[in-house]
């Protein structure tokens, strides 16, 4: 069982027990993140804190707001179905609380992304479950 | 006081093919290329009791057994290296340190990167290039956030360490295209180069098609097929083998990452801490390396290998690529045989050229681009988006 494709062909998250809530709390809209007691937030969504793997973290919602810390536009389409969307940003997040996430931007003129720049989270429902995307804040 | 505990003795290499004319399974292409490799090393199979391989195609799980079975050797020590394109380089230290604390002898790094033939009996290979890198796996993280992003293959992720280096530093896109264009030039001189006989200019380069800003098509290698191996062992052996004695002087390993998303820092890459390993071990200087041969899948990874192996400060990359001449025949030759941008990047075996170019500049055998003096290689694998890093301080006796 691996990636799932939407009936255009784009790339679904491939959601299971541990990301679940992540993905949950964006069909909510909520940035959902983990946090551990003495190491902080972490991401992407793991069994145990990937500082000191302890399994007492809590789930939190944090800001969903963050700045770009590097991007790329891609211009190939490297995901067949994304190639009818090119040219896309696509960029690595610094989350306020810390981690990094990477996400497709959306709402922006990819010609004006830069390092640095303020983003917001921002939620795409697509077939069984929710994009997060990232736009300028 | 440099390592001389094992030592490369012979090599093979395959010419680089876009399409292979002749399929053969990994076992075949490894039974080839071991006899190959033993005879330019001048060893006899019977001394072979060691094994370095990557995947077997025909035997998913329990390959280095298959590779021994169909070898017919009895290995004292047998490993499947996976680490990307650092896996040849990686398998090149494993089977020095296995030599050195005495659980073998001598090594076979054997590196088939062929299509298999098809089982309807078509003869052509063709390149079937999985896009997603294995990161759709069922549990995968990236699976769950950098392929619904688009972030996939490679170039995007390369392409984000320039943005970031360039936002930090400031680069000017011609210099990268210059990696490009020197690493075009020294091909001109290695008839096995898939670009042998295509030279380009930078403005060649600039004007190439955009794939993931800022990186453009021909900053970006050509996958192909081809294959490698080598001898790996003892410095007794080496000595009576054919050819000048390869110590692995230094090396060092290092990885923090596997998605780019997660790279603790776009700009402090794990080669710094692999290179810092390897020139601590070999205890030369970076002034004494006579050539320098890098991991070349982009040219961004050539600029940020230069900074993080300790060739020039960080930052500063721009400035050495543009003083320098890195053609085999200027003043700071680099990738002497076109690297994987010039070669092309046949899978292990991709990055295993730049072991195998260390080895024939060491040995006086590049011929047609052979330095006058070089005693002194430094070579390294990555593996992966810049995650999987391996330094080697090749030395010849």
């Amino acid at each position: 069982m691996g990636t799932r494709h939407d009936s255009a062909g784009r790339p679904l998250p491939l959601v299971n027990a541990t990301t679940k809530p992540h993905f949950d709390a964006a069909r909510e809209r909520r940035f959902a993140m983990q946090r551990c007691p003495r190491d902080g937030f972490f991401f992407y969504p793991r069994s145990r804190c990937p500082k000191c793997l302890g399994d007492d973290w809590a789930w939190e919602t944090a800001s969903g707001r963050g700045a770009v810390y590097s991007f790329t536009v891609d211009r190939a389409g490297h995901v067949p179905a994304l190639a009818k969307l090119v040219p896309y940003a696509i960029a690595i997040v610094e989350l306020d609380e810390g981690p990094r996430c990477t996400a497709r931007l959306v709402d922006c003129d990819v010609e004006k992304v830069h390092v640095g720049m303020r983003l917001e989270a921002a939620y795409e429902d697509v077939e069984g479950g929710t994009v997060v995307h990232f736009r300028p804040a | 006081m440099a390592k001389h505990a094992a030592a490369v003795a012979g090599l093979a290499e395959w010419k680089p093919e876009r399409v292979w004319p002749r399929p053969m399974f990994s076992l075949e292409a490894c039974a080839e290329l071991a006899a190959l490799a033993l005879a330019d090393a001048g060893i006899e199979k019977g001394e072979v009791d060691g094994l370095c391989i990557g995947g077997i195609y025909e035997s998913p799980l329990f390959g280095p057994s298959a590779a021994a079975e169909y070898l017919g050797i009895r290995a004292n020590f047998a490993e499947t290296v996976d680490l990307g394109g650092a896996t040849s380089a990686g398998m090149l230290w494993r089977a020095a340190a296995a030599i050195e604390v005495g659980a073998c002898e001598t090594v076979l790094v054997l590196c088939p990167s062929v299509p298999p033939p098809r089982p309807d009996g078509a003869t052509r290979g063709k390149m079937d290039f999985p896009i997603y890198l294995g990161g759709d796996a069922w549990g995968s993280p990236q699976g769950a956030f950098e392929i619904p992003a688009g972030l996939v293959a490679a170039t995007p992720s390369f392409a984000m360490v320039a943005q970031r280096y360039m936002a930090r530093y400031g680069l000017r896109e011609e210099t990268l295209a210059k990696i490009a264009a020197d690493a075009r030039y020294n091909a001109q001189f290695n008839p096995d180069a898939i670009f042998y006989g295509k030279p380009i200019t930078i403005d060649d380069v600039m004007k190439s098609r955009r794939v993931a800003d800022p990186l453009k098509l021909l900053e970006i290698v050509m996958p192909c097929f081809g294959g490698g191996a080598l001898v790996v062992t003892t410095p007794e052996r080496a000595a009576r083998a054919r050819h000048r004695p390869v110590f692995v002087a230094g090396f060092g390993e290092h990885l923090t990452h596997k998605s780019i998303s997660y790279a603790p820092d776009l700009l402090d890459n794990p080669i710094r801490v692999a290179a810092e390993r390897a020139f601590r071990m070999a205890g030369v200087s970076h002034a004494a390396i006579d050539v320098v041969q890098p991991y070349d899948c982009f040219t961004i990874t050539v600029l940020v290998t230069l900074e993080n192996a300790g060739f020039c400060g960080k930052g500063e990359g721009e400035r050495f690529v543009s003083e320098h001449s890195l053609r085999w025949d200027g003043d700071f030759p680099l990738n002497t045989h076109g690297g994987q941008l010039g070669a092309g990047q046949a899978g292990t075996a991709g990055g295993l050229s730049h072991l195998t170019e260390a080895v024939r500049q060491l040995q006086g055998r590049a011929t047609g681009r052979q330095l006058a003096k070089c005693d002194l290689a430094y070579a390294n694998g990555t593996g992966g988006m810049m995650a999987e890093q391996v330094a080697l301080i090749l030395q010849g006796a």
